[in-house]
This record gives C-alpha cells, structure tokens and sequence, in this order.
C-alpha cells in the first residue's frame, strides 16, 4: 500500500519538481499553509483571455505536496479558470471518495493512493487551495487549517 | 550500570500493556511517541474499571456510602500525587485537566494579580506552545512583556537574564523535542535570589525522572496524567502553600466556594478554591494506579533503563548516512529528534508506521524551537521503559526502507 502512495510520477516529482520558482509577468499569486506539517507555498500565474497560460511554485514541502504541486502546474497550462476549478473539485474528490472516477484526470490519477491515507490529503491538497486563492485574486494566505 | 539496570526486564513489563501485544501494518508495533502520549499499563486500566463498577459517585459532602468511598478514593490520590512530587501538604495539590490547564491557571490568577504593566516573564527558546501562549495573552492583557532564553547548537538554554523587572520565570524541565533536561535547581535558585517566581512545566520529567518540588524549590510544578501512563483529562497543578492562598480563583462554580448568598460568596481554602465543579474523578483514581505502578518500578530504575536505551538508540541512528539529531543536549531524556536527508519528516512518519514504528513528526507544538533550528519539522522518536531494543531497530530499519524508497 505504501508503493501505492509514492508511486514513481510522484517520486519524480518530488525530486524534480517541474515549473519551480518565480514567474515574469505573474497576473495572479497566492501563498499556501500547512500549520499541520509546516508546508509553505507560493503559486504565480500568468493568465490571458481567462486561460492559465503558466504557472510556477516555489516552496518547501514534503513529496506528496511538492509532486502535487509539480504535477498542478503541468496539467493547469492551457485551462480557463472554470476548468482549473472544476479539475479541482475532481481531484478532491479522488482523495476522498471511495467511488471517485479518475478518468479524465489523467497524470493525477496516481494521487488516489492517498485515499488510504487520510491525514496525507491536506499535503496534496495545499497548491489546489492556493490556485483556488489566487483564481479569485484574494491576497489572504491561505491554510489548510 | 547499576544492577537495578541490569536486572531491568523490558520485556516482562510490556506484558502489563495490553496495548502492545499487536501487529501495525504486519508488524509489531513500536510505539516511540511517548512524549505525545504513553501507553497504560493493565493496573490503570482495571482501577478505572473497578472504580465504576463498584466505588463511584460524586465526591465530597455526600453522605451516602458510595459518595465516602469515592471522595476517599480521590482524596488518596491527592496523597499520592503529593509523595510522588515530594510535596510538604496534599493541599498543596491542585487538579487540572491537564498540563495546559495547570499553566492556565497560574496565568488567569497568580498572573493577573501580580504581573504589571512593563513587566517581564521570562521563558525559553525551548517551550511547548503551552508554556508560551498563555503567557503572551497574559503579557498583552496586561502590558507586560514576554522575553526568551536562548538555546545554543545542542539545544541546551545557559542564560537566564534576569533584570529589575522580570516577575516570572516559566520553563521546561525536560524539551519535549530535543529532550534537553534544564538544570531547574540552579536557575530556580538564582531567580529566587532576585525574589522571582519559578514555573516549571514538568510534563516531560515527571513521568522519566525523580521530581521533588521542595529539592528543585520551584513554586509551581505542573505535568499531565497521560504521559505519566495515566488516563488522559487529569494533570497536577502544585503550588506553595503561600502562593496557593494568596491567588484568586480560577473558575467559580461548585466546590469552591465556602458559602453563598446572592451578595457575597466566600470561598474555600486551596486546592479546592481551583477546583469548581465535578472534576475527573476515575482519572484521578487512574492516576492514582499509574503512580503505584511506576512508584512498584522505580522511577530511578526507570531513568537509568531509559537512558541506556537513548544511549543505544542515538549510536544505531548516527550510524546511518544523512541522518541529522537535532539536539545534542549533554543532559538529556530519551528523546531523539532528527531530520533525514531529502526525506521530509511528514514523508518518513508515513513510511515508518507502514512498517509498525509509530513516531511524531512536525513542529511538536514549538514553532518558535524549529525556527531557530531553521528547519519545518522533525521526526522524533520518544522513549518509555517499556521499549526495548528491538523497537530501536525496527525504527532503523524502516528508516532505511525510507531511504530506499526516495534513494
């Protein structure tokens, strides 16, 4: 069960995370918190006509956050906000639902491991609730507390 | 080592915990998260048990058998708290819902009579949350300020500056996370010379080392049930006779009062001026049997197996490669915090309760301690008398697994 929770993409992504540190001409940001382990981040996005066209993360985490951030910024590129947002409410739900359909998710879908392992959802979680912060343009730091 | 030591038998004490004899995960469990929390032995349990079965009521002014044999049974267990600290009265025992509760309560009531605007308390850099928190609500109710402690590389706190106007010194005995001991006797001493009072958060010494508040001359000790192998919901507050009388209550309610009447309510004497409403009366009596059977034990032969246990555990653990203790103290309680290489500690407690070793990883309620560290979180794996070697290297061998896996 273990293997299922790091699973090769997310061991490479945590590390090597892809899209890492700050972005030129960044039209929204927010920052993330975990108070629970202490998991700090920093998304910026460049976004035109509504469609997320870059994203970039720095940070520090443990590999479920990092990989879940890496593996976000790859998937978010091209996206309208909608879409981003609806993304969202999918990937929670693979986290969390027994019943939850990964299909469609595609790279995601090797986050369902953490189903199994309830006090990690916050940790790949933390850079979904700070897209979510920065797609409304709110300046709040968000937690996941 | 001593022969008491020696004829330490780890193994034959772990059958008084019931909780022990399981397989986590496939494998049997190493419960190294004592400091968060200890196991209790069959002896809690079954007075616990018993006392519902056959001894409980309310407690005192009934005067119906039941409600005698409880308020004796409670009673007793105020007398035993009291040998166990060394205490010179009973009465000189409050009981709390725990360690947090008892710091609580000196600041809402010693705190507010005798802590001023420009004050000082004086904490350290080491604290739990719980010996900070309250102490800064304190500070800001009353326009006083909260100064630090440093630590040094080891994580041991060498100055204490005391000025003209510091009131309070509040510390640890034994860190939570480095398990640094701090030499309480000796600053107690010197801040008394200075007439300042001393509180010393004991919930990590009390249930690993021999505590007499009249040999440490502090004047408030506090520690909590459930790291003593007690129930949980039950701490000691001690307090000097003389400091006791003089605060004011803490919460007003039943029990603590002498009379009432809708102009004026005189109040009881101490403990039981700290005590408003029906208190955990099963948890006293549980702790009660937790200090039997540590007392049957020896906390001294405790002590010593437990600190050839760190011993052994701190030389397994340097062994391995990029793994890091954070706290060197010279005097140091059967803690071990660390960080791995690559490996964030959140990852590392997920993998190693895979393989049964049940540990803490975070900030272990002390921010402000990983800040100056410079780092989020460790892994910290804490000792009891009943872990044994085994549990060492099952911990050594899951951390190796880790490393395997993130190699």
């Amino acid at each position: 069960m273990i293997d299922e929770l790091y699973q090769e993409i997310i061991l490479d992504h945590s590390k090597r995370p892809r899209n890492t540190g700050r972005l030129e001409n960044a039209t929204a940001a927010a920052e993330g918190f975990n108070p629970l382990c202490g998991d700090r981040l920093t998304l910026e996005l460049r976004i035109e006509d509504d469609r997320i066209e870059e994203a970039k993360f720095a940070g520090s985490g443990c590999a479920i956050s990092t990989a879940s951030a890496s593996l976000m910024t790859e998937v978010l590129k091209g996206r309208t906000k909608q879409e981003a947002e609806k993304l969202f409410e999918r990937f929670h739900e693979l986290l969390t639902s027994d019943a939850a359909d990964s299909s469609g998710l595609g790279k995601l879908a090797v986050f369902s491991g953490v189903r199994e392992f309830p006090a990690r959802v916050k940790c790949a979680t933390l850079a979904w609730h700070t897209l979510k912060a920065a797609l409304e343009n709110s300046r709040e730091k968000v937690s996941t507390e | 080592m001593t022969n008491a030591v020696k004829s330490f038998d780890a193994a034959e004490i772990r059958k008084d915990f019931p909780i022990l004899r399981q397989l986590v995960h496939g494998h049997p469990l190493a419960y190294l998260d004592n400091a968060a929390s200890a196991q209790k032995p069959r002896a809690v349990i079954d007075a616990i048990s018993r006392f519902y079965s056959s001894d409980y009521s309310n407690i005192h002014r009934g005067v119906h058998a039941l409600s005698e044999r409880s308020t004796r049974l409670y009673e007793q267990g105020r007398v035993q708290v009291q040998r166990f600290l060394g205490a010179a009265d009973a009465h000189e025992i409050v009981f709390t819902r725990g360690t947090t509760e008892g710091i609580n309560l000196v600041a809402q009531t010693w705190g507010r009579r005798n802590i001023g605007a420009g004050d000082e308390i004086l904490i350290t850099a080491l604290e739990h949350h719980s010996n900070i928190v309250p102490w800064q609500m304190l500070c800001e109710e009353r326009g006083a300020r909260l100064r630090v402690a440093p630590v040094n590389d080891r994580g041991e706190v060498e100055k204490f500056e005391f000025t003209e106007r510091t009131k309070l010194l509040a510390m640890a005995h034994i860190s939570n996370v480095l398990g640094t001991i701090l030499p309480v006797r000796e600053v107690a001493a010197a801040a008394h010379a200075r007439g300042i009072t001393v509180l010393v958060d004991g919930a990590q010494a009390a249930p690993h080392m021999k505590v007499d508040v009249r040999e440490l001359d502090c004047d408030f000790y506090v520690f909590s049930s459930h790291k003593l192998y007690g129930p949980t919901g039950v701490g000691v507050l001690y307090g000097k006779s003389a400091l006791l009388e003089a605060m004011p209550p803490y919460q007003g309610g039943g029990d603590m009062i002498r009379t009432v009447t809708f102009e004026k309510t005189t109040y009881n004497t101490p403990p039981y001026k700290f005590e408003a409403g029906t208190p955990d009366i099963a948890g006293v009596v549980g702790l009660a049997a937790a200090i039997d059977y540590v007392n049957e034990i020896g906390i001294d032969n405790i002590g010593g197996y437990e600190h050839e246990l760190l011993g052994y555990a701190t030389r397994e653990l340097e062994k391995i490669d990029g793994l890091r203790i954070i706290g060197t103290a010279r005097r140091k309680a059967a803690v071990i915090s660390f960080v791995l290489e690559g490996i964030h500690p959140h990852d590392a407690g997920t993998i190693l309760d895979r393989y049964g070793v049940a540990v803490r990883t975070g900030h272990h309620c002390a921010q402000p301690l990983m800040d100056w560290f410079g780092i989020p979180a460790t892994t910290r794996a804490s000792f009891a008398f009943y872990n044994t070697r085994e549990d060492v290297d099952a911990l050594v061998r899951a951390i190796h697994k880790a490393k395997e896996m993130f190699a």
